[in-house]
């Protein structure tokens, strides 16, 4: 969809190269900028946590963006997406053990690389077993592989290095840039490199004969079929190319944490390039952008805040499939006719409108929520309750009806405003198609 | 010989307990295509529910009550929520799941607390049934044997004997073509979803307190639940019953045996020693892989046989 | 438009007000300890039970007054038992400049807050972090991964190990051994079988197995093989689901053998047994409430009862009440928080514990080494587990010097 979205602009000319090319210098100064909004001046240094997030953030754009070659480009579900990403991991840091020792003259720089190419190799062997299917069957061979991989991880120690994991120091002192990699900052900077490279190249990716064919075989695999082309080999290549940009993604999470466990194979990381794919929007090639940070920002941020986070996640999820099936950048995408049409500015009122009672039912939600939880665990754990930065007497029944308040009045409150805005957003596409 | 009888035994109590779980989510799946990651959840709720009921009206109400609260919770999630999301594809419903496996596992939390909880089996039933070779049989595990039997001849009867059966049975194969004739498939769906939750609450109430209750028991049987369906084939009530029994037997055998793949190359004068990872996957114990045999079988049988055992379609 | 003005600047207001709450910092009179454990998903309990146990033990130190006119406070932070996770929650420790991180569960988070900790404190010396181990058991951590940076108040297995052999009633002659197939459970089993060979010869393993870790759902098919051995005893080093369905199985096919466990004393065994494990399940305890009314201890036996007039579990934390104590003197010591010198004041201090047992932080290799307790579970004690109306009673103790074992810790110790 994005491609359509490009089409429509001028397509020659240095104006047009500026206008194309627009969303990724954003991106990449963005990218740049962000560690130094956090900056602890007090006592001059970078934010540790913020860092670490946004490197996070880095490898999961990396890892969701090659999850959604499978699956929005190829219609694959995969299970196994982790494996790739775990098991470079580990080869990284055998590499970097090398490289440390003085055994493998890479310099830290092309670390990633290699990792990518590792990741490769493991794309083509598992790509091997699980693409000779596809739709369910191939989803099922690759919970298996996932489990499969994940048990052995704890089991077998030359590799893997049991439950304890593997373990690198990066500072291996060789660098094309003289660099020392000690400071997380200098990893953020690498994985920031890493991460555009990667973008690009999955972006022309798309654009390849085999981008395109895993699209068609993604649609209508028989018509493929018919058309001369073997979808099972399709898929093959589309699976290993995936796992070269997964394993990248593996190389820079051993750089980053200089620990790989076996939760880095385990299933719950392909299910989350999964809910990073689909949240973000997995019919865009940005969409798994915005789900990687939007995920990694609930996982990391908020379960630091509240031990229910994985309620806040589960609602989350419930509330996207079933409110904005096509993800956070579908939604977005929507907006393009209306603002063709130069009426966006008609939506601004409607939204607020309803931007007010959803941020009531939220309060409200969460206000239930966490008086919950902390009725039942929080209290006996001896830890105070704070809700938004006040303290809240829970015994009293002041924040228990504000907060069910907030929530049921909130709640009528938001479907009277949602009715309107329908009634708004009909009126404007109508509009905009005419 | 001893421990083969014994283990026959296990492995079949095993895989009944399996195949209570995976009969309704085979249903699901084959006729509504749902990967219901939730379906272990219920199977935990129904657990705790029979724990909580068992305290206030004993266990043999609970055994009834439990699995219809199962139910009811299985057609509520299905009219409120998977029918709005039907619409927009397979994934959607799959994460939709997700999302309640979070949620659950949260509330369970919440209500009960994080410890496991004192559900035990009824004193009426704690008793040995027999021994065999010294070793008891409990009574609890015959009775699980049977409640599970009952179950496969109630879904044998209702699937052959009614109408509502026939249509089904019908929907499993060809769902599209059963909406073409005019059946109501969004109220057979409902059934069937909260059929199969009804299922997994019951396997819940009667292995909650065979195994322990606790809020990490669903993470604990998801994943292998859904080797059993996939391995039974879709739109297999028989396959699914063969592939349960097989995985029970699968995981009771491969404890009692010590052997490695090591052990067969020493015949042909091959001696390997366990410094690197490949001397390591070879010298270990068949004991100690059993639960990876499972998947391994389900890859094997998915390269050869992408419908299963006994599919009726291509999955 | 005017409806439009005042709905933007509600929303700012609103927005304004949860900015504002993020930001306010509790004030800075307490001495922050991060706590890093899983306070969410499926291991969530392991997590939640420590810190019940540490808010009460923090209290009561907080009650004696705390170090230097300060009392302790906790920062919790979820790791989810994810090595990954805890890195991250590390750095957010040491951008709040909290001189404690504290563990508890998972030695695979140990290990890699170990190696963490070292390179943050080499990479930052003006932002020093102590680490503090209250529950990670894996040997290792005090021998080949030993660091300045990290004390162990908590038995290792080995010192375990040692209680768990000497303890073995001589009647028993023949063991089975069934262990996690993991760091943990191996290091179990190499330490058990080093210290049969070297306290107990006479016994026979029958068998020597592994079992996958948090993967066996029936135990029926393993208490089978068992019972063919003809072993006296299991000596297992499983815990949670593993020795819950593990014991629970035993129980119901009547498998009449000893069960003499490493962590049958953890929440959740207990329930998990029953009746039905009475007089022949027996653990390695750290200590336990019986202990008091054994030892006709008043003050412990004071802190047993408060202890049980709010919470309905077992307390076996009394290492950790040691380890605040030592922690209180050495801030006292070094007057202030500076990582340096509370570590220097910690090494080689010694400190009475409840029981009234001399507890010694070994400055080589920075592990606490103090007394085991060996228990059965039983009828007929003041304080029963988990309302099962059976309790834990001492059958025997080490002393420390028999836990005082040779350690391979080569530590690099800072220079400034």
């Amino acid at each position: 969809m994005s491609d359509t979205a490009l089409r429509a602009l001028p397509s020659r000319g240095p104006a047009a190269i500026a206008v194309r090319l627009w969303p990724w210098i954003a991106a990449l100064l963005v990218s740049v900028i962000l560690p130094w909004l956090f900056y602890d001046f007090q006592h001059g240094r970078q934010s540790g946590f913020m860092v670490s997030m946004l490197s996070q953030t880095g490898m999961m754009i990396i890892f969701a963006l090659s999850f959604n070659m499978l699956m929005g480009q190829a219609g694959l579900l995969s299970f196994c997406h982790s494996v790739l990403f775990g098991l470079a991991g580990y080869s990284t840091v055998h590499f970097l053990n090398a490289a440390g020792a003085g055994q493998l003259p890479v310099p830290m720089e092309l670390i990633p690389l290699l990792a990518g190419l590792s990741g490769l190799g493991f794309g083509i062997v598992f790509g091997y077993m699980a693409c000779k299917q596809r739709s369910t069957a191939f989803a099922m061979i690759t919970l298996g592989i996932v489990q499969l991989v994940t048990t052995a991880a704890t089991m077998f120690h030359h590799f893997f290095g049991g439950e304890g994991g593997v373990k690198t120091d990066r500072e291996i002192g060789i660098s094309l840039f003289g660099l020392e990699y000690g400071q997380s900052i200098q990893v953020y900077y690498l994985i920031v490199a890493w991460m555009m490279i990667s973008a690009v190249g999955m972006y022309f990716h798309t654009m390849t004969p085999l981008g395109r064919m895993a699209n068609a075989c993604r649609d209508n695999h028989e018509r493929a079929q018919f058309v001369g082309y073997d979808p099972r080999i399709v898929r093959f290549l589309q699976f290993a190319v995936s796992g070269f940009y997964a394993g990248v993604a593996g190389g820079l999470f051993a750089i980053t944490y200089e620990i790989v466990t076996f939760d880095a194979v385990a299933a719950p990381l392909a299910a989350n390039a999964l809910l990073m794919a689909y949240i973000g929007g997995a019919t865009t090639f940005f969409g798994p952008v915005l789900g990687a940070i939007l995920i990694t920002l609930l996982q990391s941020g908020v379960s630091l805040m509240s031990n229910s986070w994985l309620v806040y996640v589960g609602v989350l999820f419930i509330a996207m499939v079933t409110f904005a099936p096509t993800g956070l950048t579908g939604i977005i995408l929507e907006h393009a006719p209306i603002a063709r049409a130069g009426l966006l500015r008609r939506l601004v009122v409607p939204y607020l409108r309803i931007l007010l009672p959803g941020l009531v039912v939220l309060f409200g939600f969460v206000g239930v929520v966490e008086l919950l939880s902390f009725l039942t665990i929080g209290m006996a754990q001896g830890k105070r309750l704070e809700l938004f930065g006040r303290a809240v007497d829970i015994f009293g029944s002041a924040p228990w009806i504000a907060s069910l308040a907030c929530l049921l009045g909130g709640g009528f409150w938001l479907t009277r405003e949602s009715r309107h805005f329908k009634r708004v957003w009909d009126g404007l596409t109508e509009v905009a198609r005419r | 010989m001893q421990i083969g009888l014994i283990s026959l035994l296990d492995g079949l109590v095993y895989g009944m307990l399996l195949f209570m779980l995976a009969s309704g989510l085979t249903l699901i799946l084959s006729m509504m295509g749902v990967l219901n990651f939730a379906h272990a959840s219920v199977y935990m709720l129904g657990a705790y529910f029979a724990y909580e009921l068992s305290r206030w009206v004993g266990f043999w109400p609970a055994l009834i009550i439990a699995p219809l609260l199962c139910g009811a919770i299985g057609a509520a999630i299905e009219v409120w929520g998977l029918r709005r999301v039907h619409h927009n594809g397979h994934i959607a419903e799959l994460l939709f799941t997700f999302g309640l496996v979070f949620i659950i596992g949260r509330a369970v939390q919440m209500a009960w607390g994080m410890l496991p909880m004192p559900y035990r089996v009824p004193a009426s039933l704690d008793f040995p049934l027999f021994s065999l070779y010294g070793e008891n049989f409990p009574a609890y595990r015959g009775f699980m044997l049977l409640i599970s039997a009952l179950m496969l001849l109630t879904i044998w009867l209702l699937l052959k004997k009614t109408r509502i059966g026939l249509i089904i049975q019908a929907a499993l194969t060809h769902p599209s073509m059963v909406s073409a004739l005019g059946h109501d498939v969004p109220s057979v769906f409902t059934i069937v979803f909260a059929g199969g939750s009804l299922l997994a609450g019951l396997a819940g109430v009667i292995a909650g307190n065979y195994l322990t209750t606790e809020s990490s028991m669903a993470d604990a049987m998801g994943p292998i639940v859904f080797v059993v369906v996939i391995f039974g084939g879709l739109g297999s009530l028989a396959g699914c019953f063969i592939a349960s029994i097989l995985m029970g037997m699968v995981q009771t055998f491969s404890v009692v045996m010590e052997w490695s793949f090591a052990d067969m190359l020493r015949p042909l004068g091959i001696s390997v020693s366990a410094d690197d990872l490949l001397g390591e996957i070879l010298t270990i114990s068949i004991s100690r892989i059993g639960p990876l045999v499972p998947y391994v079988l389900l890859i094997v049988i998915l390269l050869f046989r992408p419908r299963g055992l006994m599919g009726t379609r291509e999955t | 438009m005017q409806r439009l003005r005042l709905l933007a600047i509600t929303c700012l207001m609103l927005l304004g007000l949860a900015v504002a709450g993020q930001r306010s910092l509790a004030a800075d009179d307490t001495i922050k300890i991060g706590y890093i454990d899983p306070f969410s998903g499926a291991f969530a309990s392991g997590g939640d039970a420590s810190l019940k146990m540490f808010q009460f033990i923090v209290d009561y130190i907080n009650a004696k007054g705390g170090a230097l006119g300060k009392k302790f406070e906790l920062v919790t932070f979820d790791d989810k038992l994810q090595p990954a996770e805890a890195l991250i929650a590390l750095k957010s420790v040491t951008d709040q400049n909290l001189p404690f991180v504290m563990s508890c569960v998972g030695s695979n988070v140990g290990s890699a807050l170990i190696d963490a900790v070292n390179k943050h404190n080499a990479r930052n010396p003006d932002n020093r972090v102590l680490q503090i181990n209250c529950g990670q058991l894996a040997t290792e951590l005090t021998n080949e991964q030993c660091s300045f940076w990290h004390f162990r108040f908590t038995g290792s297995v080995e010192m375990r190990a040692v209680a768990r052999i000497k303890s073995l009633p001589q009647s028993v002659k023949s063991v089975y051994l069934l262990n996690q197939d993991y760091l943990f459970g191996q290091s179990i089993e190499k330490d058990t079988k080093r210290f049969l060979a070297e306290y107990r010869p006479d016994i026979k393993i029958v068998a020597d197995e592994f079992i996958p870790l948090m993967q066996i759902k029936d135990f029926a098919p393993y208490v089978t093989k068992i019972k063919a051995s003809g072993a006296q005893s299991l000596l297992t080093g499983n815990y949670g689901p593993d020795l819950n369905l593990l014991l629970k199985a035993a129980v119901d096919a009547g498998l009449e053998i000893r069960f003499d466990t490493y962590l049958a004393h953890v929440i959740g065994a207990a329930t998990a047994m029953g009746s039905a494990g009475e007089g022949r399940v027996t653990s390695v305890l750290d200590d336990h409430e019986n202990i008091p009314s054994e030892e006709h201890n008043a003050e412990a036996e004071d802190f047993v009862k408060k202890w049980r007039a709010t919470h309905d579990f077992m307390f076996i934390a009394v290492p950790s009440v040691t380890q605040f104590e030592m922690m209180v003197r050495a801030i006292n010591q070094a007057g202030s928080t500076d990582a340096v010198k509370v570590a220097l004041a910690l090494e080689g201090m010694e400190q009475k514990d409840l029981f009234g047992a001399t507890n010694i932080m070994r400055k080589d290799d920075h592990q606490l080494l103090y007394p085991y307790y060996e228990g059965v579970f039983t009828k007929n004690v003041k304080y029963d587990a988990e309302k099962t109306g059976l309790g834990w009673k001492t059958e025997f103790k080490t002393t420390v010097a028999d836990e005082t074992l040779p350690t391979t810790c080569k530590m690099k110790r800072p220079s400034s």
